[in-house]
């Protein structure tokens, strides 16, 4: 035992150095042996059966963790306890795992499995901690299963699960930098995420893994944006700064235009804020009448707006985060608002303040106007430590100006008398920095110096002694009393540097005080051996600079001096002396600089400038720690300048359409009428009060009551709308507004319905728009064509276009007014078409509205020309069919063997899914849908149908697939390129993708001739499988291979549409490509599909019970894929 | 982030270590306590010493230096405020040892910041309005900068989800607040206004700055005179306080302490009233005075022996003041109501205020 004890200690004996360890040393006998004792206690108590044993003894040996005293001996009786029961044990298992499996890693194996259990486990919080623990252990081996669990948790229904796996990227990331890009892929999963509770952690996971992939937040930009307020203080932080470097690549410099009149700028710092944003406002229509060539891009302002509130938190992190945000990014005049709470940051802790004040250091020589008003803030008190004083000072000094130097000088008297030393060296540095800085008070200054020149303190006078020689420099004609009076200082100050300073000055000017110089020389010639380094070498530059002045008098002591020098040991001093003899001594040969020894000893120098340490220092982040330490830091993202030209912003541009799609049924109206708020905000780009998101339900309630004013579109209101547009964010995330506050199962919710964008919804969203339309404006649209609502819809979403660039405006208006006729002739244009090529339209579900059937067709016009002859016949034939038939017949071919199974999944109405809105796709508009054909060149793909309208009066040349950005394992067959879409046409083609069984997007460019937009396809899960066909035996005898967890069984109340079996199975295999199993019992429907790629089967039972009651089961080896089916089916027949 | 964390106390020693991702050695604080050295005084320990490997970000709180190892770049308030909070949440759940009761229940609630289920037989909420005047008063007495700065604590302990809003009679007082996270932001720009779902249990609701138009009342005077000899032994010292502007109510706990110079070797006081101490080692000063009589103001008088030998001291002492006002915000900040929504009972409320001396020095 004392052999391994001792071993194992060296081991990972990192922890023990210094630290008095029993049981280390075999010799020390009694104690050791009771250590032993002891240890074997603990493993007793870990054997028992008694949970509160095992509990004593873990808390124990955490204890000796915790303490830095080894406890790896105990490995394997700890690790045997990890199954255990017990959540308490559990735990501190877990944290003698995670601090010892690094050094036993055969034995920290025994453990994995049991995390792989809890990573299956139902309750979130064992879900979420097996994966902590999991990807803690820092054994290189398991980092394959790390991945996997990161991935599988990353789509977990829990965002607490999803918060735990963007924790767990960074660590995995550290044990195997290799993995990056399979972590980047889960982090651009995550980064999609809408919840608040993830956004902060996978930010900080995109932070330490891929800082450079900025492209990835392009899509998250306003999202992130809009979440900030919700998300936790430490989350806030992390989002703030790396927005900060965000948009300093994305938009322009706000101060572009700012010309050199800085006073007028900082003129505004005074006003209250309301004057500001005012100002502001006018500011921007100003420059917008003048055309001047900056116009802040909006999601530039929204950042500005969204972070602002944030400055009142109680958080100093997120306050400085802030404020460093509105440094490097806000227009001049805005940047004021941040010294109020700067200074409200003083108040706290010594260490905030340190922090708060180096930042405050950096900006205030910037921007001095802004920290003027808080002038007497940073007095200093004789109970603030020194570092905080200096620093105090230092701002202080950077805020000295003409008009507050009196009063700043008045206060640095008091420092001087202060028993503090440092501080009041420090406190002369500041003056002579007031002093070069501001030239009224420079003869001030220098008496009072003087003044400090009989000061008693030693180091008192020689600082003053080296800051009057800077002084100095400036105009020492004037002040010949000055340096003779320091002269004399010569024979009391000991302190080298001072000495030095003041043998300088005599040399430098000794025409000023020709009959002192040469007694100073002759004293210090005296004392040469006894001085240090630095005062040699200006008695040696003092002897040179004599003799050329006044050789007479002084050449016998230079030649004494120099002679001393030569033999002194310090070789620069020698160097220095051999260089001055050869330069000055007039020599028989040679010495041809010999002439210019006086230009080059008594040129004129320039007078040194005294700078703030802090000048230029905001080339660093402010508030990092490289800024802190004003040097690089490993893992410090620079941050970037300006761009010249601002980058495209429309790859921003995806969240506007999300905005719409994340809409949940459930949030009812109100949900909706917060979007078309948010619209209208954004599209006006309003500037106004801040928003805070959080608000009850109740709060919501009020603010719908006040929503109408805003429509008046008086400015009064604008501060409402932004509160309802964010109420609508907290809601997305909690969806507490329709329900209690209490419900806990928020998240899982709201990622539900991120998953699903089924046309049903995109209808509700439509109708829903249209009512509020309505209300809008009650004059417009009441008795307007259902047809009318497509193009108002336009003219909102027109809106942030006309705002950039006024010449666009024309066009767009006059696109969104015709829109109503152009959308009519299309239709008509389709149906010729359609008669001409003899292609018909899949079948609508009954129930969808009229009003949206122009739209729907319009996508839907299928020009089949590019497939495959074989399969354009079956879908002739499926086409033709009635809904009603269709059904029948798939009947029949559950019976029928051969018939193939493409016949039944078109069955089904073929959904279309936004590809590139007309509006982001500049009158390019793209749709895709699942036809469910069997891809002809690769059986594991799935078929997307595109199909591309041409909005634009113009051509569209060249439309082709550029850069596909897909996850691993995903492929893509492109398209054939589409040479010419002629004006208001359309065409339609086919592309292949497998997915990989997974729901990833797939993300790539489209291009045209003249741009390049960036898409993705995300499959729903149903479009993942393909139909099997299997017998009831078969089926049943799967199902048994399926069993456990592979089983997920949910029970449902079917929908009012749901009730028959026809409509069941109709409904089953929309949400799902999967066909029908035949079955004697008329209670049971049974489907069979497998997965694309890897072919796994997908089983499906629904069995009907009493009035409408029903239960849903699906057996599949892929357990995401089945989780998610389960929630698709659900929600199909719930409706 | 932070990589590992070692708890140091006064007298050096390592008594607590955890590591968040591989062990750190403890010699990496070799690189702390070469700085401590340096910085003689504890509170001017650098907070961020860079050593070759790692960054070492320390903060001090109640005599124990919190020293975080960190290896990237981080921004150092991240860590600092972090530590702080640790520091203030082992503060308050320091009796509850069960480590169940942390669950991360929170996180899965719609307000994260108060666990679901809260029940109590006595429902109350109490609120304590603590103002602090931070000022420097010059050596004639007039005052150099004077300013209230404000907090609203709280102590809540209602079942339920209660929503409660409280508001002030004056709230355009307020210049700058910082507020817990419960706070509805909006609600307070719109109407100014506090309402808030409040955490359970004691929490600092509010912060706040009173907007320095304000005149501020300072509540009382020093009259001080204190005098060194060229070449003498001995120094004079006379101080006598008294009340200024206290919208009649009594100063209490009053105690001054200053630092006098080095060259002061003992003082040969006498306190009118309470009692006085003197560290020759230290050169601290501190009078107990507690409550001011204004009748008989407080004085405490005598001399000062002086290093034989040494020359007059140059600086004079300043005096720093604490002393509590009850049941008055200085600032005249005042509750309107506070009510409860979201919850059928009646909870017992209560508002208490109070004003206190922050930094308050005087200079001689």
């Amino acid at each position: 035992m004392s052999a391994s004890s001792a071993f194992s200690d060296d081991k990972g004996g990192s922890s023990n150095v210094g630290e008095p360890e029993y049981g280390h040393d075999p010799a020390s006998g009694g104690i050791f042996s009771s250590d032993y004792k002891r240890h074997d206690d603990l493993k007793e108590m870990l054997d028992s059966n008694k949970d509160s044993l095992k509990l004593e003894a873990m808390k124990r040996i955490v204890a000796m963790i915790a303490r830095g005293k080894n406890a790896s001996e105990l490995f394997p009786a700890v690790v045997k306890n990890v199954a255990c029961k017990n959540i308490e044990v559990k735990k501190l298992v877990y944290v003698y795992l995670v601090r010892y499996a690094e050094e036993q890693q055969d034995l920290a194996l025994l453990s994995i499995s049991t995390f792989q259990r809890g990573l299956k486990d139902p309750n979130q919080l064992i879900r979420a901690s097996a994966l902590r623990v999991l990807s803690s252990i820092r054994v290189t081996i398991i980092v394959p299963i790390m991945m996997l669990a990161i991935k599988e948790a990353a789509s977990d229904m829990s965002p607490y699960v999803r918060k735990t796996a963007a924790h767990a990227i960074p660590k995995l990331y550290s044990l195997d930098p290799e993995q990056k890009d399979q972590l980047i892929e889960v982090i651009e999963k995550l980064l999609a995420d809408k919840t608040t509770l993830v956004a902060g952690s996978v930010v900080m996971a995109f932070e330490e893994v891929c800082p450079e992939r900025i492209d990835l937040i392009h899509k998250n930009y306003r999202k992130l944006c809009n979440l900030l307020i919700d998300v936790e203080e430490w989350g806030q932080v992390v989002i703030i700064n790396m927005l900060t470097r965000y948009a300093r690549t994305q938009f322009l410099n706000p101060n572009i235009n700012e010309c050199l009149l800085e006073e007028g700028g900082e003129k505004a710092f005074y006003g209250s804020d309301e004057d500001e944003e005012a100002k502001e406002e006018n500011a921007e229509i100003s420059t917008m009448a003048k055309r001047k060539p900056y116009v802040m891009d909006p999601d530039h302002r929204l950042l500005l707006r969204n972070t602002k509130p944030l400055l009142q938190s109680r958080n100093a992190a997120v306050v400085m985060a802030v404020a460093q945000l509105y440094f490097h990014l806000a227009p001049k005049a805005e940047v004021g608002v941040i010294a109020k709470a700067l200074v409200r940051l003083m108040r706290s802790h010594s260490e905030v303040q340190y922090v708060v004040l180096q930042n405050v250091a950096t900006m205030s020589i910037k921007r001095r106007g802004m920290f003027e008003p808080y002038l007497k803030s940073f007095y200093i008190r004789s109970t603030d430590p020194t570092q905080i004083k200096v620093l105090k000072l230092e701002v202080l000094t950077n805020l000295a100006s003409d008009t507050n130097i009196s009063t700043i000088l008045r206060e640095f008297q008091t420092y001087i008398k202060s028993m503090d030393k440092d501080f009041v060296a420090a406190t002369i540095q500041a003056i002579g920095r007031c002093a070069t800085n501001i030239g009224e008070v420079r003869d001030t200054c220098l008496n009072g110096l003087v003044q400090l020149l009989s000061n008693r303190d030693e180091l008192v006078v020689a600082e003053s002694v080296v800051v009057i020689k800077k002084l100095l420099q400036m105009q020492p004609e004037q002040h010949s009393e000055i340096i003779k009076h320091m002269a004399k200082l010569t024979d009391n100050i000991q302190v080298p540097m001072a000495r030095a300073s003041i043998l300088w000055l005599i040399g430098e000017y000794c025409e000023h005080v020709p009959k002192i110089a040469p007694d100073v020389l002759r004293k210090m010639a005296k004392t040469f051996t006894n001085e240090e380094d630095i005062v040699k070498l200006q008695i040696i530059n003092l002897a040179a600079k004599l003799y050329l002045t006044n050789s007479k008098q002084t050449k016998l002591l230079t030649q004494y001096v120099l002679n001393l020098a030569k033999y002194d040991q310090n070789y620069d001093i020698r160097d220095r002396a051999r260089f001055i003899r050869q330069l000055i001594v007039p020599m028989e040969k040679g010495g041809a600089l010999n002439k210019y020894a006086k230009k080059l000893f008594l040129a004129l120098k320039p007078a040194p400038v005294l700078e703030s340490p802090f000048k230029d220092r905001d080339h660093f982040q402010l508030g990092s720690l490289s800024h802190l330490l004003n040097a690089k830091t490993g893992g410090y993202q620079e941050l970037p300048d300006w761009p010249e030209v601002a980058p495209d912003p429309s790859v921003r541009n995806v969240e506007l359409e999300e905005v719409f799609t994340t809409s949940e049924g459930r949030i009812g109206l109100l949900g909706d009428w917060r979007e078309v708020i948010k619209l209208l905000e954004r599209v006006t780009t309003l500037t106004s009060v801040p928003e805070w998101t959080k608000c009850s339900s109740r709060d919501k309630r009020k603010d719908k009551k006040v929503e109408k004013p805003f429509y008046s579109d008086s400015d009064g209101e604008s501060g409402q709308t932004e509160s309802a547009d964010s109420g609508s964010d907290s809601a997305s995330g909690s969806e507490s507004s329709s329900s209690s506050s209490e419900e806990s199962g928020s998240g899982s919710e709201s990622e539900e319905s991120e998953e699903e964008s089924d046309s049903e919804e995109e209808e509700q969203k439509k109708k829903r728009k249209k009512i509020v339309q309505r209300k809008m404006k009650p004059s417009a649209s009441e008795s307007a064509a259902s047809e009318e609502s497509c193009g108002e819809d336009e003219k909102i979403l027109q809106k942030p276009k006309e705002i950039r660039s006024e010449s666009d405006e024309e066009e767009s208006e006059s696109e969104s007014s015709e829109s109503e006729s152009e959308s009519e002739q299309e239709s008509e244009s389709e149906k010729e078409v359609k008669k001409k090529k003899k292609v018909s339209v899949p079948n609508f579900p009954s129930k969808q509205t009229k009003k949206t059937t122009v739209e729907k067709k319009e996508m839907s016009l299928l020009d089949l020309d590019d497939f495959e002859p074989t399969t354009s016949q079956v879908i002739t034939v499926n086409n033709v069919l009635s809904n009603s038939l269709v059904t029948d017949l798939e009947g029949l071919s559950l019976t029928d063997t051969m018939m193939s199974s493409a016949t039944v999944t078109t069955a089904s109405s073929l959904k279309m899914y936004e590809l590139l809105h007309r509006i982001k796709g500049e009158g390019l508009a793209v749709e895709y849908c699942f036809s469910r054909q069997p891809f002809s060149s690769d059986p594991h793909m799935i078929t997307v149908q595109i199909h591309f309208t041409n909005n634009t009066t113009s051509e569209v040349k060249t439309l082709h697939v550029e850069e596909p950005k897909l996850q691993s394992g995903m492929r893509m067959k492109e398209f054939t390129e589409i040479d010419v879409l002629p004006p208001s046409g359309s065409v339609t083609v086919v592309m292949g993708i497998d997915f990989s069984d997974s729901t990833q997007t797939a993300n790539f460019q489209l291009c045209t001739h003249t741009r390049k937009f960036f898409v993705s396809i995300q499959p729903p899960v149903g479009e993942l499988m393909m139909p099997v066909f299997m017998t009831e035996n078969e089926f049943k005898k799967e199902q048994g291979k399926l069993m456990g967890m592979n089983e997920l069984s949910e029970k449902l109340v079917l929908g009012v549409m749901c009730q028959n079996d026809h409509t069941i199975v109709q409904q089953v295999t929309s949400a799902a490509n999967i066909s029908r199993v035949p079955c004697g019992s008329d209670k049971e429907c049974r489907f069979a599909g497998k997965t694309m790629t890897s072919g796994s089967l997908v089983l499906v039972t629904v069995l009907t019970k009493e009035e409408g009651a029903a239960q849903l089961t699906v057996n599949c080896e892929k357990m995401v894929i089945g989780t998610m089916l389960v929630k698709d089916i659900l929600q199909v027949l719930t409706q | 982030m932070i990589h590992s964390l070692f708890l140091v106390n006064s007298s050096g020693d390592i008594f607590l270590e955890k590591h968040w991702k591989s062990v750190v050695s403890r010699s990496v604080c070799d690189y702390f306590f070469e700085a401590q050295e340096r910085a003689t005084e504890p509170e001017n320990v650098p907070p961020v010493i860079p050593t070759p490997h790692h960054y070492l970000i320390n903060v001090l709180r109640h005599k124990i230096f919190f020293v975080a190892v960190i290896q990237t770049e981080v921004p150092p308030l991240f860590v600092i405020e972090f530590l702080h909070r640790v520091v203030d949440t082992f503060q308050s759940s320091t009796g509850s040892t069960n480590v169940g009761e942390q669950l991360p229940t929170g996180q899965l609630s719609v307000v994260p910041w108060r666990r679901t289920g809260v029940k109590y037989t006595n429902n109350e909420a109490y609120f304590d309005v603590v103002e602090e005047i931070d000022a420097i008063i010059d050596k004639s007495g007039s005052t150099i900068t004077a300013e209230i700065q404000g907090v609203i604590d709280a102590c809540v302990k209602l079942t339920g989800m209660p929503d409660l809003t409280l508001s002030f009679m004056n709230p355009r007082l307020l210049d700058d607040v910082s507020f817990h996270p419960c706070v509805r932001f909006k609600r307070w720009e719109a109407e100014r206004i506090l309402s808030f779902i409040p955490p359970d249990g004691n929490f600092r609701l509010l912060s706040y700055h009173v907007s320095s138009q304000n005149l501020v009342a300072i509540p009382l005077y020093v009259k001080h005179n204190i005098t060194f000899r060229e070449n003498s032994s001995q120094g004079r010292f006379e101080m006598t306080l008294g009340p200024k502007q206290t919208m009649g109510k009594a100063v209490e706990s009053v105690v001054v302490s200053s630092q006098l110079p080095r060259g002061v070797l003992n003082a040969n006081l006498n306190a009118s009233q309470g009692t006085y101490t003197f560290d020759p080692v230290t050169k601290l000063l501190s009078w107990d005075v507690g409550k001011i009589n204004p009748q008989k103001l407080p004085s405490l008088k005598g001399s000062m022996s002086m290093q034989t030998g040494a020359s007059k001291p140059d600086e004079n002492p300043t005096f720093n003041i604490q002393c509590k006002i009850q049941q008055l915000a200085i600032s005249g900040l005042k509750v309107n109501r506070l009510d409860m929504y979201g919850e059928k009972y009646k909870p017992f409320k209560g508002i208490k205020y109070m004003t206190k001396a922050g930094k308050f020095q005087v200079r001689t």
